[in-house]
């Protein structure tokens, strides 16, 4: 059995995976391949079916239809304690009646590994808790606790490490430096990860390859810069990052770019950036990527522009300004600008055009959806946009 | 290095220790409660045990203050053997219960989490024995394992019994009996233990190359321990002293006394009041010893 477990990870391979439980199906022919070393990130929302995935590979849950290899090995019908895979749990599930130390050793013990404590002790250290051995769980911080059960994982060497949401319980700047963390164990010890969040930034600055999934199904998958460069669904625009959406017929089409006539212009997008290059499509750009015009400016090759709109909100948020614009026909745009001077460069009511690089466009393999199927109110930017809103709101009540 | 950023590392799970006058009046019901009801009685049962008999106005039952430690030594002879009987039965009859209640709590607490309405149906019918008399309960064994009963007649035409065999007044029916009356005092408190068991814990095990077998023993025991110390000691502690099932005029037969049986006797028939308030002494101070040693080595004396 020791066999199964190595020193630089392995290859998980989920092929036509199904999960149904009763009255839902939580995942539908999920197929997915995670090469061995890598530090992969299943990305969604709650109830996505990402961490059923987990389970699933675990072993704590069992497929309703296809396979689960690791490192080549069908693992399908392996029991949980099979499988040479370990788990940082949500909630961490440390065994409240044992020592630090005890929880530690608990796999190796298990496995009829020589020297349990003394690598016990070894995983302690890499996580800097050596000196709290003793301890019961229940005596240590949220923190401490994070990292008694990361270390309980890695000290088996597990082919692969399944990470449920590790970071969920802490507070940002412990989240932040956890991250870190993370990453470094990863790049020391050489395992393969396979770390499930809902937390955009979190798998973003974490993962080598980010795999957004929604409904129980991947929606787009790749290294986390592409995914944000160029997201090939409308779902993937908004969850991961915000973006500025526009639906339009195809009017023209060269061999470099799309023309799109939408919101009561036309606009332009590079071929290749493009999923679809002819009907209705929706493109799309990032609201970073807009630059805010008090003028308007001289028509240019090479650049879209929308406008005249208003200015109908401005917060500052320290590095940068989040505006929203209203542009008749093309809805309300947000724009990230960065505070290069002091206070906001335009005011509310103001009126602008916004305009953006051709090169900076996308265009989405699927239809903007009416409404989101989650609409991303998780960062603080649109927290504070939607408390000014409901503020506003009361005092006009 | 990794975590040096994390530093600190304070914990401050001391627990503030708040004394106030309330509090104290608060306790006084308890105290007066103890007192009236627990020391009381032990003074004056210490006292009986050490009184000697009027030899000068001799007349049964008629007894004179005095510091005669051999009584003691006096009931512990006649009935050591008596004493050594009360406790194997009731050591087996706790072994019993354990072993019946275990499963049964871990079917109610764990297996029938998910189903609500099943598992407050299974509690009630855990306790409704208790909607009856105990008493009339134990008549009831007496007669299903009558000599002209049901079970003799099966085991007889099984030729598993012989044609003259008694399951009553056997030691088998007074420890059946102990268990029976005591299983509900081992089932609610381990099932009130396996009830808040962290499932989560298991799947833990599980991952952590733990087979089922591995994971119950080392996991799930371990959690459940402070409701098997709690229900060990409820069975044991009663059934020790238990008279009931062990009567002949219920399961038992005089082959079967235990203390209890011997203590009421000596009470009630020879009026003997030093020699039954010295066993009732022997026979706490007996139990206070296993029960210390098994508290000690399940340590889990702050659960008291």
């Amino acid at each position: 059995m020791a066999g199964a477990f190595d020193d630089s990870g392995a290859d998980l391979e989920l092929v036509g995976i199904t999960k149904r439980f009763p009255g839902f199906t939580a995942i539908e022919n999920l197929n997915l391949t995670i090469p061995a070393g890598s530090f992969f990130a299943l990305l969604g929302p709650s109830g996505c079916g990402k961490t059923t995935t987990l389970r699933l590979v675990a072993g704590l849950e069992t497929p309703t239809a296809g396979r689960i290899l690791i490192g080549g090995k069908d693992v399908t019908d392996s029991p949980p304690h099979q499988r040479p895979v370990n788990t940082v749990f949500q909630s961490y599930a440390l065994f409240p009646h044992m020592t630090v130390l005890r929880n530690v050793a608990f796999g190796l013990s298990r496995r009829g590994i020589q020297d349990a404590l003394g690598r016990a002790h070894e995983a302690l250290r890499l996580v800097e808790l050596d000196h709290l051995a003793g301890r019961r769980p229940s005596q240590l911080s949220g923190g401490q606790q994070q990292r008694v059960a990361l270390a309980r994982a890695i000290v088996n060497r597990p082919a692969l490490l399944l990470l449920d949401e590790p970071l969920g319980a802490l507070d940002l700047k412990l989240r932040r430096q956890m991250q870190l963390e993370l990453k470094t164990i990863q790049d020391e010890v050489g395992l393969t990860f396979l770390h499930v969040t809902h937390d955009q930034e979190e798998a973003m600055t974490m993962a080598d390859t980010v795999a957004v999934m929604n409904k129980g199904r991947i929606e787009q998958m790749g290294a986390p810069e592409e995914l944000y460069e160029l997201p090939k669904t409308s779902f993937v625009a908004n969850f991961l990052g915000q973006s500025n959406l526009f639906t339009g017929q195809v009017v023209s089409s060269s061999a470099l770019s799309i023309v799109v006539s939408a919101a009561g212009t036309t606009l332009e997008v590079p071929r290749e950036r493009a999923e679809r290059h002819a009907g209705t499509v929706t493109i799309g750009v990032r609201p970073e990527k807009l630059t805010l015009l008090v003028e308007k400016p001289a028509p240019a090759a090479g650049t879209n522009v929308l406008g005249p709109g208003i200015v109908s909100d401005v917060s500052f948020s320290g590095v940068s300004t989040q505006y929203l614009v209203e542009v008749p026909g093309a809805g309300t745009i947000t724009v990230f600008a960065q505070n290069m001077v002091f206070g906001p460069v335009v005011n509310r009511g103001s009126e602008v055009w916004v305009s953006w690089a051709v090169g900076h466009g996308f265009g989405l393999g699927d239809d903007q959806e009416a409404e989101l199927r989650f609409t991303p109110d998780d960062d603080t930017q649109s927290i504070a946009t939607q408390r000014r809103a409901a503020l506003e709101a009361e005092l006009e009540a | 290095m990794a975590f040096g950023s994390f530093g600190g590392d304070v914990v401050a799970v001391e627990q503030p220790r708040r004394s106030s006058r309330a509090a104290l009046w608060l306790l006084l019901p308890g105290v007066v409660y103890l007192a009236a009801t627990y020391l009381a009685p032990l003074v004056s049962l210490v006292i009986t045990s050490l009184k000697t008999p009027d030899l000068v106005n001799f007349d049964i039952g008629r007894y004179l203050y005095a510091f005669d430690v051999q009584n003691y030594v006096h009931v512990f002879t006649q009935y050591g053997a008596i004493i050594a009987r009360s406790f194997g039965y009731s050591a087996m009859a706790t072994v019993f219960a354990l072993l019946i209640s275990y499963p049964l709590a871990y079917f109610i607490g764990v297996t029938l989490r998910k189903y609500p309405l099943w598992q407050a149906l299974a509690l009630i019918l855990v306790i409704a024995p208790f909607f009856m008399s105990f008493l009339l309960r134990t008549l009831a064994w007496k007669a299903i394992f009558a000599d002209e009963g049901p079970v003799i007649h099966f085991l007889q035409s099984l030729s598993i019994l012989g044609p003259n065999a008694h399951l009553n007044g056997t030691p088998t029916m007074v420890i059946f009996g102990l268990t029976y009356n005591y299983i509900p005092f081992m089932a609610l408190p381990i099932y009130t233990s396996l009830e808040r068991l962290d499932l989560r814990l298991l799947e833990a095990g599980s991952d952590l190359y733990a087979n089922p077998i591995s994971t119950f023993f080392r996991v799930t025991v371990p959690l459940s321990l402070p409701g098997v110390v709690s229900g060990t000691l409820l069975v044991f502690i009663p059934a020790t002293g238990d008279y009931i099932n062990a009567s002949p005029q219920f399961l038992g037969s005089t082959q079967t006394a235990m203390v209890g049986n011997v203590i009421s006797d000596t009470y009630f028939n020879l009026l003997d009041y030093p020699s039954s308030a010295a066993l009732s002494i022997i026979l706490m101070v007996l139990i206070l010893i296993p029960v210390s040693v098994y508290l000690a080595l399940t340590k889990t004396e702050d659960l008291l």
